[in-house]
């Protein structure tokens, strides 16, 4: 019998996400972390083995260094598998040609090999920008079920917010007729995941035909979708419900992580129906001093808290010493804020040394802004970073 | 790095030590420190210390060993060759499970004989501490010993129901080895010997022939305390935080210590411990949570007032409540309105709304594992 496997999944996770500026300097988006232990990329990731499929491509270019480290042999996230399991596809040099991954589309079609050997009948397009937890074993049984050649997830998103989408514009039984991306003045609010499910063969047919066009961009939203559309191929929306969100700016980042927060957040990592898995940090409980305050936070293991931690995100190994205050900020893992240091309205990224009665951002009240500190950088004793200011690089102050 | 070092990890014996804890699992699966077995301190330390396969020896209640330690992969001991391997006692028809040290060794020979390394190291899962087994395997090596035997002077004598004391010449040759004594006096010094000792393994399975073919049955009172004169016995004295568990109030006690900062620098700054991946959401502080001088681990939601206490992963403390002096282990709910002073509860425990519990540092009030209250 030949071996396969029903539906593959690819994850885009190539992208810069140059509008997280100094946090995605020396990584790739997917890999910013988010949620005090978690890393973008584990939400698809998990939302794979979650829905039963168990053999995801994933496919890096930008400073993919740290992204491939992370995901390893997969084993986090039960992806270690004997047939297929994660696999990291880098763009490579092959015998006629060797180049980048130039589009979405030519990213996929560069790996065609790749999805073949496993004989799918599907295969998932995701992307690695989101945070949101999905069934796509759910989204499969309704492509399967309407005899889509391809299905789109989709989202409502507020009439105002629907110029930034590709907006998707149905028929009452879900079938699309029109796909416009980001448009001016959109019909509907009905707005593109970025999540697709392809019949195999025709996802196949598509991609070559593309490669063949020297006019196409290569791209799945400007490319692909229009043509099959175009061409009459069956298309069909599937409605998700529930939390969505991309964490492509420094706002949203933000914003997403304080949705953790309080006892009724408006996105559960918690709950054990649906776990988000990770790889996990090595280290011991957290411990919170004699002296601390700690109210709305989320901490991760191997902190030590001595001072004010208030709504706020703290990844693991973070060391906030006695007087220092951190409020309403992101801080990830190995950051060190000094006694009598302030930080407020901020992300701070990893490994991070904040010295002793420095300041970093403006309370979120003033409305200035995110203050952003990038890897690995010192913010020195006494110095002051002003609200909305992005630095990646030693601070000495002004 | 002890390369050509097996490990060899007890994890029943002592289980005595403690039965409101270990009535239902050995030893080596009482849980500690907020997201640890005991035996992830004995794993941990040879793993850093370059050991890359440890025999577990077994006899009973070992479901929730083997659930802990799965695969070994956590502890980056799922290996082709080696790895963690589980030793289950061996019996056949006549003979019955082993009932000492001796004869569990007895009944693993042919793991040992199965083995390339050089030297074994024996350990118990009684204690906590973090230690570098290379270096007394070097130790072991630089005195052409037969045995080292690992030593902790202790001021206060142990109450445990089997002990040794030490007492080493000034090369470390060890000249006398008194077993149980019970002339110890309060507030004097003794080396007591801490579960851990090193040989070669073919000194160790040379040893366990002949004490078949003589008939002993006891490690301790048939071949170390009688043969110190003949064979080659040295001590190893560490150093560094050592805690044994010898009863309940050890445990408490030691559960305590982790709330000084030293001795969590020492246990768990310089090296990783190693322990089973859970998974669990980073730990969440509401509105209204008042948190001091407490080790919180992952997956707890805390809505109440939490002081001097270790919450085990996955605890949740509601709304109006106080706890103090206490050691939660997983997924204990703690409902709202709730006041509890030194109490100890173990796994998957329920306190419901308005309850009041208390014990003293002496004597904490154990609550067992899965019952409500």
């Amino acid at each position: 019998m030949l071996r396969k496997k029903e539906c593959v999944a690819m994850l885009l996770a190539g992208g810069q996400g140059s509008r997280l500026y100094a946090l995605t300097n020396n990584i790739a988006k997917p890999a910013v972390a988010f949620g005090a232990k978690y890393r973008i990329i584990d939400f698809p990731l998990s939302n794979c083995i979650n829905s039963g499929i168990d053999t995801v491509g994933v496919l890096t270019q930008y400073e993919p260094l740290e992204l491939n480290e992370y995901i390893g042999n997969g084993q986090p996230w039960d992806l270690d598998r004997a047939f297929g399991g994660v696999h990291i596809l880098s763009p490579y040099q092959a015998k006629k040609k060797q180049s980048w991954f130039e589009g979405t589309a030519n990213a996929i079609y560069q790996n065609m090999h790749f999805m073949k050997k496993y004989n799918p009948d599907y295969v998932l397009i995701l992307s690695g920008d989101h945070i949101y937890k999905m069934d796509y074993a759910a989204m499969l049984r309704a492509h399967k079920a309407t005899g889509a050649d391809c299905t789109i997830a989709a989202i409502e998103v507020p009439m105002k917010e629907a110029p930034r989408f590709g907006i998707l514009n149905t028929n009452a039984d879900g079938t699309i007729y029109e796909f416009e991306e980001k448009p001016k003045v959109p019909k509907s609010n009905l707005a593109s995941m970025g999540i697709y499910i392809f019949t195999a063969e025709k996802l196949f047919k598509y991609l070559e035909e593309d490669e063949a066009n020297p006019n196409s961009s290569k791209d799945f939203g400007k490319d692909i979708l229009p043509t099959m559309l175009a061409a009459g191929e069956k298309m069909f929306s599937y409605r998700f419900k529930g939390y969505w969100k991309d964490v492509g700016t420094i706002s949203s980042l933000w914003e997403s992580n304080m949705d953790l927060l309080g006892a009724d957040p408006a996105f559960d990592v918690s709950s054990n129906d649906w776990k988000i898995h990770s790889r996990n940090p090595l280290a011991p409980p957290e411990y919170v001093g004699e002296k601390a305050v700690i109210e709305n936070a989320l901490v991760a293991l191997g902190c030590e808290i001595e001072g004010t931690v208030q709504n706020s995100v703290l990844a693991s190994n973070v060391i906030v010493e006695e007087g220092a205050v951190v409020r309403d900020s992101v801080i990830m893992a190995g950051t060190v804020v000094k006694a009598g240091a302030v930080v407020d309205y901020s992300i701070i990224d990893e490994n991070v040394t904040i010295e002793k009665g420095a300041t970093v951002g403006e309370p979120k009240a003033k409305g200035v802004g995110i203050a952003v500190l990038g890897r690995g950088i010192t913010v020195a004793e006494g110095a002051s970073v002003a609200g909305g200011k992005i630095l990646d690089k030693d601070y000495k102050g002004e | 790095m002890a390369r050509s070092t097996v490990g060899v990890i007890f994890s029943n014996i002592h289980d005595e030590n403690i039965p409101e804890i270990s009535s239902h699992r050995t030893m080596a699966s009482v849980p500690f420190g907020g997201r640890y077995r005991l035996i992830d301190f004995a794993l941990s330390n040879m793993v850093n210390s370059g050991i890359t396969t440890v025999g577990i020896v077994t006899k009973n209640n070992y479901q929730s060993l083997i659930d802990h330690l799965g695969s070994g992969k956590d502890w980056d001991l799922a290996r082709k060759d080696g790895g963690i391997i589980l030793l289950p006692p061996y019996s056949n028809e006549t003979d019955k499970p082993y009932s000492t040290r001796l004869e569990a060794l007895m009944g693993i020979t042919s793991f040992l004989r199965h083995r390339n390394e050089d030297y074994v190291v024996i350990s118990d899962c009684d204690g906590i501490a973090h230690m570098n087994i290379g270096d007394i395997v070097n130790y072991h090596e630089e005195k052409g010993a037969d045995i080292t035997m690992v030593y902790h002077e202790e001021k206060e004598p142990s109450e445990s129901s089997y002990f040794i004391t030490l007492q080493p010449d000034q090369e470390g040759r060890i000249t006398g080895l008194k077993i149980n004594p019970s002339d110890l006096k309060k507030g004097k010094k003794y080396n007591l010997y801490i579960n851990i000792m090193i040989m070669s393994r073919e000194f160790l399975i040379n040893t366990i022939q002949s004490a078949v073919q003589r008939g002993f049955s006891s490690f301790g009172r048939d071949i170390l305390a009688k043969k110190v004169n003949t064979l080659k016995i040295y001590g190893y004295e560490f150093k560094g935080y050592y805690a044994a568990v010898d009863s309940l109030q050890d445990y408490y006690k030691h559960s305590m210590e982790l709330l000084n900062k030293p001795v969590r620098e020492e246990l768990f700054g310089a090296r990783d411990i190693y322990t089973k991946v859970r998974d669990s959401a980073p730990s969440k502080y509401l509105t209204g949570a008042v948190v001091k001088d407490s080790l919180i681990s992952d997956g707890c939601v805390i809505e109440g007032t939490v002081e001097n206490c270790i919450l085990f992963r996955g605890v949740k403390i509601g709304k109006g409540t106080q706890v103090k002096n206490c050691v939660l282990m997983q997924d204990t709910v703690i409902g709202e309105n709730v006041k509890l002073e030194s109490v100890i509860t173990d796994k998957n425990v329920v306190i419901r709304d308005r309850r009041t519990l208390a014990g003293c540092a002496e004597l904490p009030y154990f609550v067992s594992k899965g019952r409500m209250l």
